[in-house]
């Protein structure tokens, strides 16, 4: 166990560092830094107006496919990373109901493709 | 994985294969133009299969490790779910085809639907319990938002979604406090490991979770706050899918764990399903009576039936299991007859579900009224139509096993819960005087509203032979 | 306190507090912000048991993916979030009562925690010693367990054919591209060649 910890050490350090230095660039920015605010100069605008709207849009709904369809495969991937780590030493069973796996999400992609949820208009 | 696991779950691989099938065939021929072919192919294959299952098995097999059993528990179950889920199939072919949301995905999701509740009963192991419940679950929470153009369908399959969402993340964690106390997750690892003890308290705090967790998917008081809305926003269709299949799967899953898995600890649950079940049957008869819509009035209906299906397995014997799921099974085909009848109610080509709307309907259609009052009294559980029968069978085990509190709470929640029935029945023979709505129905949805009927009144003589069967499948269960 | 400890605790207290500003921050885009830095910090806890390949499908999937969707959903809705906070705050007062209860329940529960006699030795796949987790995992999960990956391939599935059942719509009104039809057009119907003599024009 502590074995493969120390292999993490690397990656604790480098979150280490890195959480550190956003924190001392965050605080320097507000310890050092000049702050004179006042009202007009803080105050959103757009082009020399004032704000008209809320800043955030709505999103077409097309993304959320996208995103939704993306991570479908994205765990269909997850799925083979340890089929392929323990490839050596699979059962021909467990090689098969892989490609089992991989037939149905294959039948999925071509539903997706001829259904024409890939094309963005 | 050898050969005769795939032998054992080879029902459920066909219709898996058939699901994918379908899918590939209508995308790659005519989309939605050959749906209602598929919608008949697909009801056929599952009345095939309910056959076979019916026929051929035998015994008790168990597959894979722990992770799935046949056995004739299972087996009924999974009968009922086929014939009643291939029922609704074809009557609402009609309506979905009027109404333009009959998708050529309707038959394949509904038929993966189906197959999560086939595996859900086989379920032996809460690995295989949570997959098979949530590959059922997805394809409901997609079934119930189908009119997308719809507000309200959109909102009955988010409500859906959330909450069942929410209550498999109260099944999980109780499943995981289970795991963490027997080491396994095999049920009968978890009845092995409670033999001889009294169940230590996180234990319990994961079977309450685990109960509460599929209460949800029954709708049983207090978990049923979905029902009504999603009955209501679904096409109505899916709403007859919702209240017949499901209910039974999530009904024989809940045996399967009380008795499988806690089998050892039946006072310990006993008291938790008495609870629901009582909890149900009340507020299904008493939220019922100020309902103006139809679907809405089912859904708190169905939470009433669902109670006293609860009756029997709170009893926790073998005519306790026996008597639920000859409940299971008359509910279910009550539920078939109703809603061919509330799919048939239109008025100017649109379909209606306000319940005055049938405001003296028998002088339009004398047959259909007449066939709905024979359905109605039977929900109602009034002597001689078989509803009565199945709460006679719940209430007399309670009272067999000593729960004559239980039963008289059953007795009295069903009295309150006739008068909503009766007062269609009223409506439709002495309503006020006004044009009621039409009723269009394909000859399919008239033969099984009148088929039901039928059923209703002929039953009363043996129920078919049910009963024999129904206590196989219980001892089969209760050991 | 060994480095493992302190990481402990660094990751613990990083999750749970990013877990209830992800509930109690006004913004729903640093709603989901705080989400992907709990669920950092929980990758960070998997690692610390052992259980490298759930941590790094943690940081796949729900940092990669999940989040992601997360934040095209809030952007999606187009829903006044400040109201609406106003009528969670309104309900807070018996949602934190509940809540403190659970945790009461849950501690109790926990707090008398016994396993069966023998639990451990029923566990069905314990953590074998040198074999690192994705290859452990691999051993088993498409052979002894292969049923269950068939039906989480099934699950896949229905979530495709949902997502696209209930967002897409084919829009009839514009112009698609039809890589065949532009291959297979011939010049020679498509264009006509014309000799045109100066000064006299077509």
């Amino acid at each position: 166990m502590d074995a493969l910890l120390r292999e993490y050490l690397p990656i604790l350090i480098l979150l280490a560092v890195a959480a550190g230095l956003g924190l001392i660039l965050i605080l320097a920015a507000a310890v050092l830094a000049v702050r004179n605010p006042d009202p007009e100069k803080v105050s959103a605008y757009e082009c020399g107006f004032n704000a008209f709207d809320d800043a955030r849009m709505k999103f077409d709904v097309r993304f959320y496919l996208v995103s939704i369809l993306f991570i479908i495969f994205d765990l269909e991937v997850a799925f083979l990373f340890p089929w392929a780590v323990a490839f050596g030493d699979l059962s021909m069973t467990a090689f098969w109901s892989m490609m089992v796996f991989l037939a149905v999400l294959t039948i999925g992609f071509a539903y997706e493709w001829k259904k024409g949820a890939l094309e963005w208009e | 994985m050898t050969p005769s696991d795939f032998q054992t779950v080879l029902p459920e691989v066909v219709l898996a294969l058939w699901a994918i099938a379908a899918l590939m065939f209508g995308v790659y021929t005519g989309k939605d133009r050959v749906a209602v072919p598929l919608v008949w192919a697909t009801a056929g294959l599952m009345a095939a299969l309910a056959l076979w299952i019916g026929l051929a098995g035998q015994g008790e097999r168990t597959a894979f490790g722990t992770l799935f059993i046949d056995d004739a528990f299972a087996r009924f179950a999974k009968v009922t779910i086929l014939i009643s889920a291939a029922a609704v199939l074809i009557m609402a072919q009609d309506y979905m085809s009027r109404t333009g949301i009959l998708r050529f995905e309707y038959p394949v999701l509904a038929s993966l639907a189906v197959l999560g509740m086939l595996l859900m009963v086989s379920a032996s192991d809460l690995m295989s319990l949570y997959m098979a419940l949530e590959l059922q679950s997805l394809a409901l929470y997609v079934l119930a938002a189908l009119r997308r153009d719809s507000l309200k369908s959109t909102e009955a399959g988010l409500k859906y979604f959330i909450l069942g969402a929410l209550s498999s993340g109260l099944l999980l964690y109780g499943a995981s406090l289970a795991y963490g106390f027997a080491g396994t997750t095999a049920f009968a690892g978890i009845l092995a490991s409670l033999q001889g003890e009294a169940a230590p308290l996180g234990l319990l705090f994961g079977l309450v979770f685990v109960i509460a967790g599929l209460a949800f998917k029954i709708s049983a008081v207090p978990f049923h706050m979905w029902t009504p809305d999603v009955y209501e926003g679904s096409p109505t269709p899916v709403t007859a899918f919702f209240a017949t299949a499901p209910k039974v799967a999530a009904m024989a899953l809940i045996a399967r764990v009380v008795f499988d898995a806690f089998g050892a600890i039946p006072g310990d649950w006993g008291q938790m399903l008495a609870g629901l079940a009582v909890a149900s049957m009340f507020l299904g008869a008493i939220a019922a009576i100020g309902q103006k819509d139809i679907k809405r009035l089912m859904a708190y209906s169905s939470i009433a039936h669902m109670g006293y299906a609860l009756i029997g397995l709170a009893v926790g014997t073998v005519e306790g299991v026996q008597a639920m799921l000859i409940y299971m099974v008359i509910y279910v085909t009550m539920n078939v007859g109703t809603f061919a009848f509330i799919l048939s109610l239109e008025r100017d080509g649109r379909p209606v579900s306000d319940i005055a709307s049938l405001n003296m309907f028998s002088k339009k259609e004398p047959l259909k009224a007449l066939a709905m009052l024979v359905l109605l009294f039977s929900l109602a559980g009034v002597p001689p139509m078989v509803g009565f029968f199945g709460k006679f069978y719940v209430l007399k085990a309670a009272v067999d096993a000593d729960m004559v509190w239980l039963a008289l709470a059953g007795a009295v929640a069903s009295v309150i819960g006739a008068f909503y029935y009766l007062r269609i029945v009223y409506f439709m023979y002495f309503g006020a005087d006004q044009e009621p709505a039409d009723s269009r129905m394909a000859p399919v949805q008239w033969a099984m509203l009148v088929a039901v009927a039928v059923i209703m009144l002929a039953g009363i003589v043996n129920l078919f032979g049910l009963e024999p069967v129904a206590q196989v499948a219980a001892e089969a269960l209760v050991r | 306190m060994s480095v493992a400890d302190i990481a402990f605790y660094a990751f613990a207290v990083v999750t749970v507090v990013a877990g209830l500003m992800l509930t109690i921050s006004r913004n729903p885009v640093h709603s989901v912000l705080w989400m992907i830095l709990s669920f950092l910090g929980a990758a960070g806890l998997m690692v610390l048991m052992g259980a490298e390949f759930v941590a790094m499908l943690v940081m796949i999937v729900y940092v990669g993916a999940v989040a992601v969707l997360f934040l095209f959903v809030v952007m999606m809705l187009d829903v006044d979030f400040a109201a609406l906070k106003g009528e969670i705050s309104r309900a807070m007062p018996l949602a934190l009562l509940i809540g403190v209860v659970l945790i009461i329940q849950i501690s109790l529960g926990i707090g008398a925690w016994v396993e069966a006699d023998g639990a451990l030795g029923l566990r069905d796949a314990p953590a074998p010693h040198g074999v690192d987790n994705a290859r452990a995992l691999g051993l088993i999960l498409y052979d002894k367990y292969g049923f269950l990956f068939q039906i989480a391939g099934l699950i896949l599935l229905v979530a495709m054919i949902g997502a696209i059942l209930l967002t897409l719509r084919h829009r009839k009104d514009i112009k698609r591209q039809n890589v065949l039809q532009q291959m297979w057009r011939d010049p020679a119907k498509a264009m006509e060649l014309k000799d045109v003599k100066p000064g006299q024009g077509l």
